[in-house]
């Protein structure tokens, strides 16, 4: 598609505009939404690889688009509005999986699975039908909720109840605010206590370390938050051989999202905040040896927010890179910062814009973003608005879910003429429809 | 599937037994695994035709039906050859030696044969490998008992029947071996592949 637009830039290094360049090529190109899902219960014939894949299991797609409105999310933005699969094409679709790749797991997955109106039903009925058969099921739950710990707890009915992973993201309450993840500190003591009074030893929480108005206190918050769910795990169980795992990484600014406008924090804050936090919670001389601590270093975030939300020019970048022979930069031992330092340096030597252009640097309303003439259905102005609402002097304004709460009016549906689909349909999974994995008898 | 590892094969395998919808016993336990024992595979990237491995189920089959079943589900690649039942007690300790093939591009046999006379002739033949576990030592001579260049033209093919010996000696570290005494060296990397595992006495005689 690259070949069909010109892009024109400002002297200043910006983008002046982007334009066609034949008759018969649209301003902006929009993307495709599938209404049914039900009419594609794809893959029909998975492929299987012999070798391990990253998640060696068979993965049912419970529906698309998420309309939780988390700011920093691009999937949940671009993938609107929400379409659910009906409960029994999500059974059909698990018992075909499972027959045709003799994978010993099934995930289901979606952007946020537990919110799919019929979850539950969906649990229980495929517990019911593949217990005893040695299938495990998951749900990669990341939502902090009691409800997901209840579905868990179903899912592993009659396998072990090892760990659990909840996102809340950032670390203090106001932060969350910010990017739109609206989870109380309540909220999440009383989720990892049912957790770990079910019998889960283990429970890890994903944050983000560097996001939009962030300061040093937000991500040492996470010291604290972590210590009391310990002391609630302690007091649930009675017991002291419970754990929990903190992860956090380095925030990326994407595009089609609220924060596509933001400052990148720079690698040296996140790695100086991430140092602090990891003194925290180490020098816990009650808690300390409870709370495990897994971390991303910073620099690598910033080529990843060097791609993120570069432009043409930094394919030349990449070419320099690579050139210099930068292979699986996904491996930290291969991974050299220095060396996509100097292949930006060389590669935009010509130019106005650098690596802290492309990254650290704010953007303003004005600005012509480069993937502005891609057009996932969502309304400009209204993400400009919604950015403005994270980062307002007085604290962040909060978005509901348009799931269960009227339109905030992102402007997908009208645009793509698409509306939510969700169930309840009411229907059930049947065992006896279900084939069992395990048969005694011939083929 | 020579490129594919021990491991991965045995998960392929796994993956068969399920979709041949076979009654596979699982362990009792924390994480119930599927009751299959499997004899020490052939190394990544070594090709094999005579693999080994032990499979309970929970009730009585017929070996010719188990073997069409497992063979039709399993990826092109694997194939299952004979299904025999086992009295009891997985007979990998009867596998003592392997016979293996390894075809050595860009040299002649001639050029080959007199390392291997070289080689045949020494009583050590001191290797060593890098294991995940550290450089592992070993003795390529003694655990090889028969080695003869096949005769004829193209790439010179090599025959060897080694012990299975603990560390295991392979017949890549046969090829170190005679790399070192005489400076053989093929032009890319050589193509190994077991012909066949079992009791010595079993093994066909070498010529």
């Amino acid at each position: 598609m690259p070949r069909f637009y010109d892009v024109h830039y400002l002297p200043d290094g910006r983008i002046g505009q982007v334009v066609p360049n034949r008759p018969g090529v649209p301003l902006s190109v929009r993307k495709h939404t599938l209404m049914d899902l039900d009419a594609w219960p794809y893959p029909r014939r998975p492929v299987v690889p012999v070798a391990e894949t990253v998640h060696e299991r068979y993965s049912v797609e419970i529906f698309r688009g998420c309309t939780r409105g988390c700011r920093f999310c691009q999937a949940g933005m671009i993938t609107r509005p929400v379409r659910e699969r009906s409960i029994t094409t999500v059974g059909s679709m698990v018992a075909g999986g499972v027959r045709a790749t003799g994978f010993a797991e099934v995930g289901l997955l979606s952007l946020s699975s537990a919110d799919h109106s019929e979850i539950n039903e969906i649990a229980v009925d495929l517990a019911d039908c593949y217990e005893g058969t040695n299938t495990g099921l998951s749900l990669p739950s990341t939502r902090v909720d009691a409800f997901n710990v209840t579905l868990a707890n179903e899912l592993s009915r009659n396998g072990r109840r090892s760990g659990l992973t909840f996102a809340p993201e950032g670390g203090s309450e106001r932060i969350r605010k910010v990017i739109n993840k609206m989870v109380t500190e309540d909220d999440l003591l009383r989720t990892v206590t049912t957790a770990y009074a079910s019998g889960w030893r283990q429970v890890k929480l994903y944050f983000m370390c560097g996001l939009p108005t962030e300061r040093d206190e937000d991500v040492l918050a996470i010291a604290d938050l972590a210590r009391r769910v310990i002391a609630a795990g302690r007091e649930a169980t009675g017991r002291r051989d419970i754990k929990c795992t903190v992860s956090i990484g380095a925030f990326v600014p994407k595009p089609h999202t609220p924060f596509q406008w933001a400052s990148q924090c720079p690698a040296g804050v996140v790695d100086e905040r991430l140092r602090a936090l990891g003194a925290a919670l180490r020098s816990d001389r009650a808690y300390g040896r409870s709370i495990g601590f897994r971390y991303h270093d910073g620099a690598p975030s910033i080529v990843e927010g060097l791609l993120s939300r570069g432009d043409r020019r930094v394919g030349r970048v990449i070419l320099a890179a690579w050139r210099d022979g930068a292979r699986f930069d996904g491996w930290s031992e291969y991974f050299s910062y220095e060396r996509w330092v100097a292949s930006a340096a060389l590669a935009l030597a010509g130019d106005p814009v650098d690596l802290d252009w492309y990254t650290t640097r704010e953007r303003e309303y004005d600005e012509i973003l480069p993937w502005d003439h891609l057009d996932s259905g969502l309304d400009r102005d209204w993400l400009w608005q919604d950015w403005q609402d994270a980062v307002a002097a007085g604290g962040a304004a909060e978005v509901e879910d348009c799931r269960w709460t009227p339109c905030y009016e992102c402007g997908v549906c009208p645009a793509m003429g698409t509306e939510i689909q969700t169930g309840p349909t009411g229907e059930r999974i049947d065992g006896k429809r279900l084939l069992p994995v395990l048969t005694d008898g011939g083929r | 599937m020579r490129f594919a590892s021990h491991r991965d094969v045995a998960r392929a395998f796994e993956r068969g037994v399920r979709r041949a919808g076979l009654p596979v016993a699982y362990s009792a336990g924390f994480t119930p695994h599927p009751k299959i024992s499997y004899a020490g595979g052939a190394p990544t990237g070594v090709a094999s035709e005579a693999e080994y491995l032990s499979l309970a189920l929970t009730t009585r089959h017929g070996m010719a039906a188990v073997r069409e079943r497992l063979d039709a589900a399993l990826p092109d690649g694997i194939d299952v050859i004979d299904v025999t039942e086992d009295a009891g007690g997985f007979p990998a300790s009867r596998l003592s030696a392997s016979e293996w093939q390894v075809i050595l591009p860009g040299l002649a046999p001639d050029s080959v044969a007199p390392a291997v006379q070289e080689f045949l002739a020494l009583e050590h033949a001191p290797v060593e490998r890098l294991t995940n576990k550290g450089v592992r030592h070993m003795d390529a001579r003694s655990a090889v008992l028969a080695l003869d260049v096949r005769p004829g033209s193209g790439d010179a093919t090599l025959r060897m029947v080694v012990r299975h010996t603990v560390p295991a000696v392979r017949p890549d570290d046969v090829l170190t071996a005679l790399r070192d005494v005489s400076g053989v060296v093929p032009a890319a990397p050589p193509l190994m592949t077991r012909l066949a595992q079992g009791p010595l006495a079993d093994l066909p005689e070498m010529s």
